[in-house]
């Protein structure tokens, strides 16, 4: 069970957070002219790295904020956490496969 | 020697001779002391065979005298108390004690089941997966299933405690002894806060049973000073009989401590087990090494044993293992028995060494002893049906062999460092070609490993080796890779004997022999997974501590591999079997998952409710009176509000507020109907669909006041779509000024409902015009009663007059009381789950999730008018474009009307077409619910059918279970609403 570094709250146990699944995925700005090859790709297709994965998780169990967070999906390392409304940072995008 | 412990030394042993206890094995009253082990008890009574494997119920005696023993499992107490497979030898002996020997029939001495051993060729791995598939597997199956498994389950409940307790610490120290110790008491003198968790009941390890000096100490008396200095500090925790059985990620170990053993009268009260989730900074593995067997021909006979157990059952119990004495070994570990066994007086028929008389140390004086030695040789075959009696000794080079009487085989085949914990704690392994077993590699910066767990076996080293590591784990140090020093007293050599002998065993559990590997290795299973999986070796409830090693190095040597190319199978938790109670700890019965009541729980008890648990919430289904069956008052509430009034407990509907200059616009993207529209005081019912396009959840959306709304949720529902909520929010729309706040708990809701429902509501005085006109459906007013503030909703969930009164949760009980006893007219009868169901089916109103499933979209519901009016974007609305949710033959929801008016109809029967009159038949859809209408006097149907609005008034038939009703496919609702 890992270890998540809430940004407003600290370190917490994971059992205390909800995963959102992966990040930075962008709801079409015009859904009703998106095809639906475009319209499929948000609902469904995601990365599924080894390794770096960016991805959304909820302190549920705690102060209820959604941030973000790149983890290494091998290893489990996190590498970094961010507000939702900030791009990942450089450090963590360096070697992502 | 002892009278009735005829194997039980005069002297020495770590027992209390002053304190003798009965216990019984298999019937027969024994003698054992306190300080024994169930197994050194055993022993000391000269009993060998306590249990039989498992595929060949074969005869097993005690191999080891630890946490490895694959053999002797046994079944320990009576009736609830009752546990299968428990290790005699981590079992401490109690008065009273009353263990059986399982896996056998009629007994352990003489099992029927043994059939399978004198068949055994016939019985290679995997046999039943070859044998057994014609006809087919299933006729099989069951009595395959019967003989299969090791003890059986204990059914009654479970009357002991257990409870779970989490700590932190900066490090955690697992295992106590002397490189544990060590590193303990280095951190700890470093001010760390510190938890040192040792699986035996006495601190020291291997220091109890090997003659050893520390700082000029016994070795013993060196670990329980250490261990009294630990517990002095204010900071350390020191945990006995507590095993560290996983690690998890981020050092987050679970450790279970056995707090007091069962016993035979109720035990001491407390939690019997604890299971602790440690998290600590830094984790000190000192977990120690674990002998392995040799492999040779009938390695299994009871007598053959670990000869470091061999060594532990005579300095720490005062047991013999045997009065003639075989050591066996291709490493100088074992020799240490040459000088011990002597001193207590045990003859030594032989030593064994398959290396070459130039690589035993002390040759000299060991033969200088009278001792036979056999050097580059080989045992090659042993006899004795209930335990060994003689083995046949054969040099490697060929010479005649030689055999020798003997009651015991002490063996050692190496050592595998215990780097299970390490290993699940992501430390890697590299095999060592010297030691002839796995040793740590490097490991992230959060851990150590020090000792005999690091391939460490000298003494002195370890103990320094864990005072660095205790210090460096203080300091939350990194640590340069591993430099773990082996000592030639543990180099190992591989011998696997070339005999074309099958029947050497690997893993003595589970009855896998050499020749099982070579069967694997013939049908390509080479890769260390496929070969444990095959043959099942390391897969039994010892986890192959004493096989695995011997397996995959077999395997590495028949595929022309080294370890290191071979490598391990993937170590996971747990380490030992852990009880499902300690799993569990205090979550069962009542607390198994938390319950929901309405704060008019007791309103409804007094009312002598009947409680049914809906998802979370228990909650009424109906007030039966006295001589009532549920049926006839479930009837009688219907009834109620169609013809009285009622009132129904709303409490558990889930509210969310919602608030903010965007609360319009935010709510207008998550439904399907237009709310931009919606007035203050005014409320309608919307659907909720997530991104798919599904319907997800559906509820009253109310316009408290400008900027500010009151969502209902279904019951179950409130959660889900709260966080949902919150997801768009914070992910998606961060930008819209809302906020959100779940209320569900801070009011009670009380539905009024019937033709009465106006009379009754207007009684309450709350300052509320309740006329028709001042008061229209589906509309809100807030009143005060007193100087209690009430929301009173105007709708319908019966499709008669209704009214929803919303008011603070600790004023709903008084409320509740006073609506129930009307000064005047007509009083109200409580209405329950149950009935609402009815009422809700008879006006088609759809109860999600019920009457909808993962693919239901609003045009299935009928809903497309709406969504075609909205000129606006929402969540699922694209999806709902998608080529399937257009196309014909979609599952669409309607009502469904049994021809005959006496008919039952049951809710999950299958629609089929008229034609059809028995299965198989294609499926047309099915029944979702199903009620019996009092007012209709009938039953009344609500379904998911193919094409169903399409299909109105056509014959269907309903097949449940083999029986057909014909029916019509109707509109969903079977009344038409009457709120006037």
């Amino acid at each position: 069970m890992m270890l998540i570094p809430c940004p407003w709250c600290g370190e917490r146990a994971e059992e205390e957070f909800a995963f959102g699944g992966e990040s930075h995925i962008q709801r079409p700005e015009d859904p009703a002219g998106a095809t639906d090859s475009q319209w499929a790709d948000y609902l469904f297709f995601r990365s599924n790295p080894r390794g770096l994965h960016r991805e959304r998780w909820q302190h549920r169990h705690g102060c209820r904020q959604w941030f973000n967070l790149a983890r290494d999906t091998v290893t489990h390392e996190i590498r970094a956490v961010y507000r939702l409304d900030e791009p990942c940072p450089e450090s963590a995008v360096g070697d992502s496969q | 020697m002892n009278a009735d412990q005829a194997f039980r030394l005069e002297r020495g042993g770590r027992i209390d001779r002053d304190r003798p206890l009965q216990f019984v094995f298999d019937g027969i009253p024994l003698t054992g002391y306190q300080g024994d082990t169930l197994a050194s008890a055993l022993l000391a009574n000269g009993v060998r065979v306590v249990g039989r494997s498992f595929k060949f119920h074969r005869p097993r005696g005690v191999l080891s005298a630890g946490a490895e023993e694959p053999n002797a499992l046994v079944r320990v107490g009576h009736g609830s108390l009752e546990e299968s497979s428990v290790r005699a030898t981590m079992q401490p002996l109690y008065e009273g004690l009353h263990a059986q020997s399982q896996n056998c029939w009629p007994g352990v001495n003489f099992d029927l089941g043994r059939i399978v051993d004198f068949a055994h060729r016939l019985f290679p791995a995997g046999f039943y997966n070859k044998t057994f598939m014609w006809p087919h597997w299933h006729w099989f199956e069951g009595s395959i299933r019967r003989m299969a498994g090791l003890g059986r389950v204990n059914s009654e409940y479970d009357p002991d405690h257990y409870e779970h307790r989490n700590a932190h610490c900066d490090v955690l120290v697992c295992g106590a002894g002397a490189a544990g110790l060590a590193a303990a008491c280095a951190a700890a003198g470093s001010g760390a806060r510190v938890i040192l968790a040792e699986q035996d009941r006495e601190p020291g390890g291997g220091l109890l049973w090997r003659t050893a000096r520390l700082d000029a100490e016994p070795g013993d008396a060196w670990a329980a000073d250490k261990w009294q200095e630990l517990a002095r500090y204010d900071k350390v925790k020191v945990l006995k009989c507590a095993t560290v059985t996983g690690m998890f990620d981020d050092n987050l170990a679970v450790i279970l401590e056995r707090v007091w053993d069962r016993r035979a009268a109720p035990g001491p009260g407390g939690p019997r087990e604890r299971l602790w989730k440690v998290r600590a900074r830094q984790v000190v593995f000192a977990t120690g090494a674990i002998e392995q067997p040799l492999v040779f021909p009938w390695n299994d006979r009871p007598g053959i044993m670990l000869a470091d157990a061999v060594q532990q059952y005579l300095l720490r119990y005062a047991v013999a293992a045997g009065r003639r004495v075989v050591i066996a070994a291709n490493n100088d570990s074992a020799y240490s028995l040459a000088t011990e066994l002597p001193a207590s007086g045990i003859a030594i028929a032989a030593l064994v060494d398959s290396r070459s008389a130039t690589a035993i140390r002390d040759l000299d004086k060991i033969q200088a002893a009278g001792i036979p030695v056999f050097a580059d040789s080989c045992i090659v075959a042993t006899r004795g049906a209930k335990g060994v009696r003689r083995i046949r000794v054969m040099s490697r080079t060929g010479s005649a062999p030689i055999d020798v009487d003997c009651d015991c085989v002490a063996m050692s085949g190496g050592w595998q460092p215990a780097v299970h914990l390490f290993s699940q704690a992501k430390g890697r392994l590299r095999y060592s070609e010297e030691l002839r077993a796995f040793v740590p590699e490097c490991h992230p910066p959060s851990m150590q490993v020090v000792g005999a767990a690091n391939g460490t076996f000298n003494l002195e080293a370890a103990v320094r080796e864990g005072y660095e590591a205790g210090e460096r784990a203080a300091r939350s140090g990194r640590r340069s890779p591993l430099a773990g020093r082996s000592d030639s007293e543990r180099c190992a050599e591989q011998v696997h004997t070339q005999l074309n002998c099958s029947r050497q065993w690997i893993d003595f559990q589970h009855d896998v022999t050499l020749l099982d590997i070579d069967m694997a290795v013939d049908e390509n299973f080479t890769s260390v997974e496929h070969m444990k999986r095959y043959t099942t070796a390391g897969m039994g409830s010892d986890q192959g501590k004493t096989g695995n090693i011997n397996a995959l190095l077999a395997l590495a040597e028949r595929t022309g591999r080294s370890g290191d190319q071979v490598g391990t199978t993937t170590f996971r938790p747990f380490y030992v079997p852990v009880t499902l109670g300690a799993l569990a700890g205090h979550r069962r019965g009542e607390l198994y998952a938390p319950v929901q009541r309405s704060p008019l729980f007791e309103c409804h008890e007094s009312l002598g409710a009947h409680f049914h648990d809906y998802g979370s919430w228990r909650r009424p289904a109906a007030y039966p009176l006295r001589g009532e069956t549920l049926q006839e008052a479930v009837q009688r509430e219907a009834l109620a509000a169609r013809r009285g009034v009622v009132l129904f407990d709303g409490s558990s509907l889930g509210k969310i507020e919602v608030r903010g200059r965007d609360a319009a616009e935010f709510l207008n993207r998550l439904y399907v109907n237009n709310l931009n529209t919606l007035e203050p005081g005014r409320a309608r019912y919307c659907l909720m669909l997530n991104e798919n396009g599904v319907v997800m959840d559906d509820g009253i959306v109310v316009c408290l006041e400008f900027n500010h709304f009151l969502v209902h949720t279904t019951s179950s529902a409130a959660g889900t779509v709260f966080n949902w909520m919150e997801t768009w929010l914070h992910g998606d729309w961060p930008h819209l000024d809302v906020l959100l706040t779940e209320v569900t708990s801070q009011w009670v809701n009380i539905a009024v409902s019937g033709p009465g429902a106006r009379d009754l509501v207007r009684q309450l005085d709350c300052g509320v015009d309740f006329s028709k006109a001042a008061f229209p459906h589906m509309s809100l007013r807030e009143g005060l009663l007193g100087t209690v503030p009430v929301r009173i909703l105007r709708a319908s969930f019966t499709g008669e007059t209704g009214f929803e009164l919303n008011v603070p949760a600790e004023f709903g009980a008084s409320l509740w009381d006073r609506l129930l006893k009307p000064a005047a007219g007509q009083a109200p009868v409580p209405l329950g789950v149950e009935a609402l169901m009815v009422l809700r089916a008879e006006m088609g109103f759809i109860h999600v999730g019920g009457d909808t499933d993962g693919t239901t979209t609003p045009d299935d519901l009928g809903w497309s008018g709406v969504i075609a009016a909205k000129q606006t974007d929402f969540v699922g609305r694209r999806s709902l474009l998608r080529s399937a949710n257009r196309r014909e033959g979609r599952l669409q929801f309607v009502g469904l009307r049994p021809l005959e008016d006496g008919a039952e109809v049951s809710a999950g029967a299958h629609v089929v077409n008229a034609v059809d009159h028995a299965a198989p038949a294609r499926s047309q859809g099915f029944v979702t619910s199903a009620v019996w209408s009092p007012v209709l006097n009938r039953w009344v149907a609500l379904g998911l059918v193919r094409d169903g609005r399409r299909r109105l008034d056509e014959q269907v038939n309903l097949y449940d279970q083999g029986k057909i009703t014909p029916a019509l496919i109707v509109a969903p609702a079977a009344m038409v609403a009457d709120h006037d």
